[in-house]
């Protein structure tokens, strides 16, 4: 009798992994998928119980499935893959250290000028006090009216 | 900073200057800007700097274990005063527009300092 290839192994373990890669690749593009990633959850979840189903019948029908050993592995890898990628968003993105000494709302910002991509350089107060020239357009002159705000945007870059 | 970009139209509006911040170089920060499309100005904080000063420093944050900065947003009225912070908890979350906006709002309707 021919044994089946066992499909659900593979697509469980397909689902699992496409759940995983898309995250940083698509669904943290977006904040509603982002700050909690439930496509990504749901898909993991989805793809451990196919994987879960695939492995059961090649242990219950060993005559039509094959996998047993195959699947196993599988199995045991991609909850290790589920597991690290849980650590990663609900453990390691959370260990952030607090900051106490950041300024705070009601302080003045201290000052500072830094390079920008084009090497020049932008004065945090000289930009507070200057008219306002729509964003993408630093050192530009032409402007309407006073610039109301700056926005400081601290982030961990590119690498 | 990719919803910052989608939501100048409302932040140009409103005369907000957006300026981000990082550790990378110059170049790297262009190359960002370029493959994002990001049209406001990405700063560099090579040597942390700024990032130490403002106590935004993630020790050995970076893939390669350098410090870098943690995800931080501020606020900044026209006479240099913080009006508005966001110091995330989690990496993931982040500072959204509107948030930014409802500030800007908030902080014009209280009449400490109008436009």
């Amino acid at each position: 009798m021919k044994r089946s290839w066992n499909a659900s192994v593979w697509w469980g373990s397909v689902l699992v992994l496409v759940g995983i890669v898309s995250y940083p690749l698509l669904f943290a593009k977006f904040p509603a998928t982002r700050d909690f990633p439930w496509v990504n959850l749901l898909l993991i979840a989805l793809g451990l119980v196919l994987l879960g189903v695939g492995i059961a019948r090649a242990f219950r029908r060993p005559d039509a499935y094959r996998g047993k050993i195959f699947g196993s592995v599988v199995g045991v890898l991609m909850i290790a893959c589920a597991g690290f990628f849980v650590y990663a968003i609900f453990v390691a993105a959370r260990q952030l250290p607090a900051s106490h000494g950041a300024p705070q709302v009601g302080q003045m910002a201290p000052d500072f000028t830094l390079p920008d991509s084009k090497n020049n350089l932008v004065n945090l107060s000289g930009l507070v006090s200057s008219p306002f020239a729509p964003n993408g357009a630093v050192g530009a002159t032409i402007g309407e009216g006073k610039t109301a705000a700056v926005l400081l945007i601290f982030y961990r870059g590119y690498w | 900073m990719r919803s910052f970009e989608k939501a100048l139209p409302e932040i140009d509006s409103r005369k907000i200057r957006i300026i981000a911040i990082s550790v990378d170089s110059p170049a790297d920060s262009e190359k960002l800007r370029e493959s994002q499309g990001y049209t406001f100005p990405i700063l560099s904080d090579g040597r942390d700097e700024v990032i130490r000063r403002w106590d935004l420093v993630h020790a050995h944050g970076g893939v390669d274990g350098a410090d870098i900065a943690r995800p931080a947003e501020f606020l900044i009225d026209a006479t240099g005063k913080i009006r508005w912070v966001n110091l995330t908890e989690d990496i993931v979350v982040r500072a959204r527009p509107e948030q930014v906006l409802q500030a800007f709002d908030g902080m014009n309707a209280s009449g400490r300092s109008g436009p």
